[in-house]
């Protein structure tokens, strides 16, 4: 292969082909670099930062999910730089959700030496739980602002538009348009935003309700109704 | 008005105009919307969805991202209270206050008749009329909480320029032309530049501007000449020039005064730019909180037009350049370039990530130039004054002359152009006029919010890119916001703390998460109260932004805490012996 680009990765010498990812390319090299927001099939957008590793020669730490390899790149996926990002990013990470049902950030934070307590007295996010539909429940005390949800409900997949973002920085939500109960959207129920969420924030409400402690007549009570005729999108109420 | 109140022949009437003219609209119509029925109402949200194709979520997360855009109801005229620093040392709080003592409302409250609604806003470019506000559409200059009544009856004192420097080459015609006139523009020196630039060849000009060594004089400090010459050797068209006028970095005004007072010369370095790199369109952005920059910006571009130097045919010279002016809508990250470029396309002004650059992949996708205001306005004055007299004022390193929006506690705040080199003494006691009230100076924030501290022993620092960069501070946009011995410079950094945690985007952790965590300890540092390890987080959360952040906001965000940790370590610690 006559393109091949030959970097260094912690001391080691990788051949990838042009394109690759510095993710990917630590991968073939057999090194798994951390990352919270990274799903293959939804496209990366440098998120979460938990995958930067310092490049030598650059300004900043390089997110590796969308950093090309490039021919004499020297990489280091585990220096002090890149280290105290990724603990200090988890740290407060941890005091701003409920990770409780995270097993791989909770091992995360158990492998960056993370301490779960670093940030007391943070303001949380904390909204009420949302129950509206028969399908899944959303629990944004849980939501790590991922953006897989979106992007599956958008063009990455389902092209439903059911969801997008409310409000920006620390306050950004998911939300629906103009806060309208999940039947009065766009949404088909498609269930594939449950199946990307990494952190239990959408739940089939099954799930959730077996949870609760229900036996299996009252969950099936709770969650087969009816047809329900949805309102048309966009009609203004009465008034 | 209420939703119940508009009818569905109002929202027919209002959205006409905009069918069918896709996504790049949304950002216009929304703020239309919100001009005449005072916010966006569902059902007008609708409308516009299905008018510019759009789906109606995405409608939404784009008036939830923006500050100008809200889903309640606002007053039919919202006084604006600037809150940022140079303002709250003048008396802002107090302002404030009185504004809604006067109202009889709480924040972002309607007043019982639905006339006003009173919000704090971050900087609104008028540092040097500190404390300032915006009533509407307009700007008042010294709004002292004693002065509540008559402002709010639309009386106050009009924001006046106040620029100063004996070498004025970006600021000659500023106060001194009709802005709206383009004869008095041309009378002095205007277009000289263009036709000049005329005379050459597209890759002469760009050899000019190379030669004379400017820098963009934005923050971020990179060659233009290489800026151009990437966008003209691009492949894509058509090519865009955007014009970067959303200043919005705390202390920084000197776009505002050159897009108010002398507009006319962004349109001629705009076509300038055009031609040297094969550009057809230009998208000329500026802030919303900008309403005169605004105005005079598109009485300039529409005389320009009626003159031909706009259109398919620039002064008969066989090439074509289209000119847009665009406002913002609330969000200082759309000074990021390609969080700019987002907000123009009609979505969350989100920065991207780069690569791709925006001289190969800029807006919509395009091979794109986008420059600072001051910057531009420096491309017609090389052009006219030939690069060997350009290059006679200033360093080899930073030729030319900056301007200096200086303000807080100085004698004569105000908009100072001077030739690269002056020391910071220079600029503080003999053109500003030393400190007021002669009291002592204790600190300096260069740069802006996202710039950092000096104290007295960087005074005779040279004001150049490169004195400034060995002695570790930044130029950034040229704020020189003024301290004296008074200030509790805790209260400052909460007030830099709380304008970020506002202002962060929310897309990448380190700056979502970063600033509102900064914020928090930083509270509790101007308490008096920090906890044991607060100076240790605060490094670690500003380390960690500043490293790991997917654009300059996010860099920044802790630029100038951290300089303060460094000069005045002892705030940051806990005070035992205190109790």
């Amino acid at each position: 292969m006559s393109d091949e680009i030959v970097l260094t990765i912690d001391g080691r010498e990788a051949r990838v082909a042009p394109g690759t990812s510095l993710m990917q390319a630590a991968r073939q090299l057999g090194l798994e670099i951390p990352t919270i927001c990274y799903h293959d099939h939804t496209t990366a957008n440098g998120l979460c930062r938990q995958c930067v590793v310092e490049v030598e020669k650059m300004r900043v730490l390089a997110p590796a999910c969308v950093t090309a390899a490039a021919a004499g790149m020297v990489v280091h996926t585990d220096s002090p730089r890149v280290q105290r990002a990724r603990r200090t990013l988890l740290e407060m990470l941890n005091a701003s959700v409920d990770l409780s049902e995270a097993p791989e950030l909770q091992e995360q934070m158990r492998a960056a030496n993370a301490d779960p307590q670093r940030f007391p007295g943070a303001e949380r996010r904390a909204p009420a739980l949302i129950d509206d539909n028969p399908m899944y429940v959303r629990d944004y005390a849980k939501c790590i602002l991922c953006w897989r949800c979106v992007q599956v409900c958008a063009a990455d997949a389902q092209y439903t538009f059911a969801i997008n973002f409310d409000g920006r920085g620390y306050h950004t939500q998911i939300g629906t348009f103009f806060d309208r109960p999940m039947p009065e959207t766009t949404c088909v129920f498609c269930g594939q935003c449950v199946g990307v969420c990494p952190t239990g924030a959408l739940k089939g409400k099954r799930e959730f309700l077996m949870e609760q402690g229900l036996d299996p007549q009252a969950v099936l009570a709770q969650t087969r109704r009816g047809r329900k005729r949805r309102l048309p999108v966009g009609v203004p109420e009465e008034g | 008005m209420p939703s119940s109140e508009i009818s569905q022949r109002q929202i027919t009437t209002f959205i006409a105009p905009f069918d069918g003219c896709g996504r790049e609209s949304l950002l216009p119509a929304l703020l239309a919307a919100q001009r005449r029925f005072a916010h966006i109402p569902e059902a007008v949200a609708v409308r516009i969805a299905h008018a510019l194709g759009v789906p109606l979520v995405e409608v939404h997360g784009v008036i939830e991202f923006y500050s100008l855009l809200t889903t309640q109801p606002t007053g039919r005229t919202v006084v604006r209270v600037c809150t940022s620093p140079a303002c709250s040392m003048a008396g802002a709080h107090e302002t404030l206050r009185a504004a809604l003592k006067t109202l009889h409302v709480k924040e972002g409250q309607l007043s019982s008749d639905g006339r006003f609604s009173v919000e704090r806003a971050p900087c609104l470019g008028l540092c040097e009329h500190a404390p300032a506000m915006l009533v509407g559409e307009r700007p008042v200059a010294q709004a002292h909480a004693s002065r509540i009544g008559t402002i709010l009856k639309g009386g106050g004192a009009r924001p006046r320029g106040r620029v100063f420097g004996h070498t004025r080459w970006l600021t000659d015609r500023c106060g001194v032309v009709d802005p709206a006139s383009l004869r008095e523009f041309r009378a002095r020196e205007g277009f000289k530049g263009l036709q000049r630039a005329l005379s050459l060849t597209p890759q002469q000009v760009i050899a000019e501007v190379k030669a004379a060594g400017l820098i963009g004089k934005g923050g971020a400090a990179f060659p233009t000449g290489v800026k151009w010459e990437g966008a003209a050797n691009a492949s894509g068209a058509p090519k865009y020039i955007v014009c970067n006028g959303d200043e919005s970095e705390p202390g920084t005004f000197k776009d505002r005064v050159l897009m108010e007072e002398d507009p006319f010369s962004i349109v001629e370095a705009m076509i300038i730019a055009g031609y040297a790199v094969g550009a057809t369109r230009g998208i000329w952005y500026i802030r919303g909180e900008y309403p005169r920059a605004l105005a005079a910006a598109r009485t300039a571009v529409a005389a320009a037009r009626r003159a031909k130097y706009l259109g398919p045919n620039v002064q008969g010279k066989g090439f074509e350049f289209e000119l847009e002016v665009r406002s913002g809508a609330g969000a200082y990250v759309c000074g990021e370039e390609t969080a700019l470029f987002e907000a123009v396309e009609g979505k969350r002004g989100l920065p991207r990530i780069k690569p791709p650059f925006p001289t190969t992949f800029g807006v919509f996708g395009k091979p794109t130039v986008i420059n600072n205001v001051e910057t531009l306005c420096t491309v017609p004055v090389i052009l006219r004054l030939g690069v060997e007299k350009y290059r006679s004022l200033g360093t080899p390193g930073s030729p030319g002359t900056k301007l200096f929006c200086v303000s807080g506690d100085v004698a004569r705040p105000g908009l100072y152009e001077l030739p690269f080199g002056a020391t910071l003494r220079e600029l503080l006691f003999d053109h500003a006029g030393g400190m007021a009230g002669g009291r002592a100076l204790q600190a300096v924030l260069m740069g802006g919010a996202a710039g950092a501290f000096a104290t007295t022993e960087k005074l005779d620092v040279r004001l150049t890119f490169e004195d400034m960069k060995t002695a570790g501070l930044p130029l950034g946009s040229g704020v020189v916001m003024v301290f004296d011995e008074r200030r509790d410079m805790r209260h400052v950094l909460v007030e830099l703390g709380e304008f970020f945690a506002e202002e962060s985007c929310g897309k990448c952790y380190p700056c979502q998460i970063g600033t509102q965590r900064q914020l928090e300890v930083l509270q509790r540092v101007a308490h008096g109260s920090p906890m044991r390890g607060d100076a240790e987080r605060l490094q670690d959360v500003g380390w960690t932004m500043t490293d790991a952040s997917i654009c300059g906001l996010g860099q920044t965000a802790a630029s100038a805490v951290l300089s303060a940790m460094r000069l005045w370590p002892a705030l940051f610690e806990l005070q035992s012996q205190a109790a």
